[in-house]
C-alpha cells in the first residue's frame, strides 16, 4: 500500500529506517539529528530506541546489534562523529553482519554548532559507501537501499544530511515495512577480533572491496545526468545532495547548463570524466567543505576550467542557497526592496526563569571578588551564558572540555579555575575528565548545572538523572566537597557562600545546582492540564 | 500556481504552529510543499523563520530565492522587516504591530513602523490586543493566520479552518473551537 505523509527530512529517515526493518536506533541528541530518534521512539514500539550516553557508546551498541545479525541505525550531529570516530573507523575493518547505517547530520552555516566539518571526509577516511539524499523522498527511499547495500558489501554505510534537509518538511510517498532480521550472531571470530594479524587481513579485504564500491556508485540510481539537448553545455554542474535542488531551482536547461547529480560516493569517476568532456566548464556545487571539488580537480587536471568553493565562485564557507548557485550560473538576483535600516540582530537567550540564570548570577557575583578567576564553559543551553547580560564564561570548545580545560589551566597556575557543565554533557564526556582531576588532585571547582534533562535539543532524557552525587563520589570526589544547591534567587546568599568555600578548598570540588528545566516543567504542567480535562 | 511564504517571529511565539496548519492544509488538498524550519539553539528567544513553499508543480529548493517571496507572515514587526528583501515586487506583508523587545538595542518604534508601512502591500494589526480582548491570549498566532488567510490564495480560508481542527484535535474540542474563533476574528479584521 502506498501512502503520502508530510515529513521532516529527519522523520523521513526515521520512517525509512523503520520500514527497512531496523531493530535498534542508537543516538545521543544533537541538532539537527535529534528528531530521527524521537520519531522512532514515538512510532515504533518494537525498535530499541532509548537515548545513549554519547555517540561512541551509540556506535558500539549498533555494531553489536549488527554483529548479532540485525539491522541498526546510529544517528548523530556532525561533531558527534568525532566522538564516535574510534568505533566508526574500526567498524569498516570488522565489517558488518546485519545492515548498519550511520547517519551524520552536518550543520553548514553553524546554525547550532561550533564548526561546519563535513562528515563525507569520515566516510572516505573509513573507505565505506556514503549516501547523500537531495530530498525528503530520497532520504526515505535511501534507507532501504542503504541497508541492502550495507549487507551486500558487508560494510557500514554513512548517510550524510545537512540542516536544511533535516529540518525541512515535504510530502513523502511511503511503502509497507519489511520484517526485522532474525537473531544470527556472526561466528567468524577473525572478522571481529582486531589483533594485528586479523586486522591486516580485514583491511586488505576492505581495500579489495573499493572497486565494487566505485562500480556501485557508477551504476547508482541516485547518481544521474541531466544533459542539454545539443552540443556542449556552457557549464556542467556537479551537484551533491541538497545542492541539486538549488541548481534545479534556477532552471539549468534554459541556461545551457547540464547537471550531474551525485548522491552516492565514492565519487563516480568515470561518469564525471565523461560528463566533463561534454561541458565547457564544470561547477561543483556541494554543501559543506570542498570534498568533491578537490577530488574532481585531481581527476580532470589543472588545465580544466573548474569552479567551486575553492576558486571563490561559490562562498568558501556557509550553506549554499538558490541565490548563490544561481549567480554563478548567470541568474541575477532581483533586488526588489532596499535592505532594511531598522533591523537589529536578535540572538538566542536563556529562558526567563531558567536555573542556569541563577547559576551565572551567583558565579558572576563570586568571580567579581577574584580578578584571576576563569570560568570554562561547555556545550548546552548554558553556553548562552557567554552572551549579555551574563558574559560569564571564558571558553566553550567541545563536549566535556570545561572540566579538563579547567584542570589543565589549574595545572598551569590559574586560580580559581571553575568549570560549568550541564548534567547531560557531564555524563556524555565529563566523567572521565573528572576522574583525571581527582587522581591529579587538581585545584578546580566543577559546577554541574543539573536541569534534569538534555535541554538544548528539546528536553530528551538525561543519562545521569538522580545519579550525579553517586557518580562524583564513585570517581573519588570527597563527600564534603560534593555540594547540592537549588538555583533560585532566594538562595543566592547560600549559593555564593558555597561557591566561595569550594574555591578556597585546595582540590576537586563539585557543586550541583539542581532545578528542573523551565521548558520541560511547563510541558509537563500543560500535559497534566490536558489529562485533567 | 505557486505561493512562497516566509513565516517569522521570535522563538516561542508560535510560528511553527502556523507553518504546521498551512502545511497540513496543503497536504490535505494535494499541493506540493516544502517547509524549512529552524530548530535548536535559535528557538531560545532568538529570531526564527520558516520558508514555506506551496505549489501545484514540483518544488525543488527548500529555500526561497531573494526577491521571490509572495507573502511574509510575521508575529513581530522588526522580524517582518528583516525579510522584506526576500519579497517580490507585488508581495505582501502581514504582521503584528506589537514589538517583542528582548534586546537592548531594539530600533526606534516609530521609524520601524514607518519603514514597514512603506512596503506597498502591508497589513499591520495589534493581534496581541485582539487576542487578549477576546480572552484567547495564547491564540494570537492563529489570529495572525486568519489575517493572512486571504493572501495565501492557493488555499481557501475554509481549507485552513478545517486544518486547524485536525492540528488541534488531540487537545480537545474546546481548544479547536477557540482557535477556529481566533482564525475567524483575524479573517474578518482584514478588508
Amino acid at each position: 500500500m502506498i501512502e503520502r505523509k508530510l515529513l521532516l527530512g529527519d522523520e523521513a529517515i526515521a520512517l525509512g529506517a523503520i520500514h527497512a526493518g531496523i531493530s535498534g536506533v542508537y543516538a545521543y541528541p544533537g541538532t539537527p539529528s535529534t528528531e530521527i530518534t524521537e520519531y522512532i521512539q514515538a512510532h515504533a514500539t518494537d525498535v530499541r530506541s532509548r537515548w545513549c550516553t554519547n555517540e561512541k557508546t551509540a556506535m558500539e551498541a549498533a555494531l553489536g546489534m549488527s554483529y548479532a545479525g540485525k539491522r541498526a541505525l546510529v544517528c548523530m550531529k556532525h561533531v558527534g562523529m568525532n566522538v564516535a570516530a574510534d568505533a566508526f573507523v574500526n567498524s569498516a575493518i570488522t565489517g558488518v553482519n546485519g545492515g548498519l547505517v550511520v547517519l551524520a547530520a552536518d550543520d553548514p552555516s553553524m546554525h547550532s554548532s561550533q564548526n561546519e566539518q563535513d562528515s563525507r571526509f569520515y566516510g572516505k577516511f573509513a573507505m565505506i559507501p556514503i549516501l547523500e539524499p537531495s530530498s525528503q523522498q530520497e532520504a526515505y527511499d535511501m534507507m532501504q537501499y542503504a541497508y541492502d547495500l550495507s549487507e551486500n558489501m558487508k560494510l557500514p554505510v554513512l548517510m550524510r544530511i545537512v540542516t536544511r534537509l533535516a529540518h525541512s518538511r515535504a510530502d513523502v510517498e511511503v511503502r509497507n515495512a519489511i520484517a526485522q532480521n532474525t537473531l544470527n550472531p556472526d561466528n567468524e571470530r577473525t572478522h571481529w577480533v582486531l589483533l594485528p594479524g586479523n586486522a591486516r587481513r580485514q583491511y586488505a579485504g576492505l581495500v579489495a572491496k573499493q572497486p565494487d564500491l566505485s562500480a556501485s556508485s557508477e551504476n547508482s540510481i541516485y547518481n544521474k545526468t541531466i544533459a542539454v539537448n545539443e552540443g556542449k553545455a556552457r557549464i556542467g554542474v556537479i551537484s551533491c545532495g541538497i545542492a541539486y535542488n538549488y541548481v534545479m531551482e534556477n532552471a539549468p536547461m534554459d541556461l545551457g547548463v547540464s547537471v550531474l547529480k551525485i548522491s552516492q560516493y565514492p565519487i563516480p569517476s568515470n561518469s564525471i570524466k565523461s560528463f566533463a568532456t561534454k561541458c565547457d566548464s564544470i561547477l561543483v556545487a556541494e554543501d559543506g567543505q570542498p570534498f568533491v571539488e578537490e577530488q574532481v580537480k585531481s581527476l580532470l587536471g589543472a588545465e580544466y576550467n573548474l569552479k567551486g568553493r575553492l576558486t571563490g565562485d561559490l562562498p568558501r564557507m556557509g550553506e549554499l542557497t538558490p541565490d548563490c548557485v544561481g549567480t554563478v550560473l548567470g541568474v541575477t538576483i532581483e533586488q526588489t526592496f532596499e535592505n532594511p535600516q531598522n533591523v537589529m540582530p536578535r540572538p538566542p537567550a536563556l529562558c526567563q526563569g531558567c536555573g542556569h540564570r541563577d547559576v551565572y548570577d551567583a558565579l558572576n557575583k563570586v568571580a567579581a571578588d577574584y580578578s584571576d578567576a576563569r570560568i570554562f564553559g561547555d556545550i548546552g543551553c548554558y553556553t548562552l551564558g557567554a552572551l549579555p547580560p551574563f558574559r560569564a564564561i571564558d571558553s566553550c570548545v567541545d563536549m566535556g572540555a570545561s572540566i579538563t580545560m579547567a584542570k589543565g589551566a589549574a595545572n598551569a597556575g590559574v586560580h580559581p579555575a571553575i568549570a560549568v557543565i550541564g548534567d547531560s554533557t557531564f555524563t556524555h564526556s565529563g566523567m572521565t575528565g573528572l576522574l583525571d582531576a581527582v587522581n591529579d588532585k587538581s585545584n578546580i571547582t566543577v559546577v554541574i548545572s543539573d536541569n534534569l534533562t538534555t535541554a538544548m535539543t528539546g528536553g530528551q532524557d538525561s543519562a545521569g538523572t538522580n545519579k550525579f552525587e553517586a557518580i562524583c563520589l564513585g570517581l573519588g570526589v570527597e563527600p564534603e566537597h560534593v555540594r547540592v544547591v537549588v538555583p533560585l534567587p532566594k538562595n543566592m546568599e547560600e549559593i555564593t557562600r558555597i561557591i566561595r568555600e569550594e574555591i578556597e578548598y585546595q582540590g576537586v570540588s563539585v557543586i550541583i545546582p539542581r532545578r528542573e528545566c523551565i521548558q520541560t516543567l511547563n510541558r509537563k504542567l500543560r500535559q497534566q492540564k490536558v489529562q485533567k480535562q | 500556481m505557486k505561493k512562497d511564504i516566509i513565516l517569522t517571529g521570535v522563538g516561542g511565539q508560535g510560528i511553527l504552529t502556523i507553518a504546521t496548519i498551512i502545511g497540513d492544509a496543503a497536504a490535505a488538498n494535494g499541493l506540493s510543499l516544502k517547509q524549512a524550519e529552524v530548530h535548536g539553539m535559535s528557538q531560545r528567544g532568538g529570531d526564527v523563520q520558516s520558508n514555506l513553499r506551496l505549489s501545484t508543480e514540483e518544488i525543488h529548493s527548500d529555500l526561497i530565492k531573494q526577491g521571490a517571496a509572495d507573502l511574509i507572515i510575521s508575529m513581530e514587526p522588526m522580524e517582518a522587516l528583516r525579510y522584506v528583501p526576500y519579497l517580490n515586487k507585488g508581495g505582501c506583508v502581514v504582521t503584528s504591530s506589537h514589538p517583542f523587545k528582548n534586546i537592548q538595542n531594539y530600533p526606534n518604534e516609530e521609524e520601524l513602523m514607518h519603514e514597514i508601512n512603506n512596503v506597498p502591500n502591508v497589513e499591520v494589526l495589534p493581534i496581541d490586543d485582539i487576542a487578549k480582548n477576546n480572552s484567547m491570549p495564547k491564540s494570537a498566532n492563529i489570529v495572525l493566520l486568519g489575517m493572512a488567510a486571504k493572501y495565501i490564495e492557493i488555499l481557501t480560508p475554509e481549507q485552513l479552518r478545517q486544518s486547524i481542527a485536525r492540528v488541534f484535535a488531540s487537545k480537545g474540542t474546546a481548544v479547536v473551537e477557540m482557535n477556529q474563533k481566533a482564525f475567524d476574528i483575524g479573517l474578518q479584521s482584514v478588508k
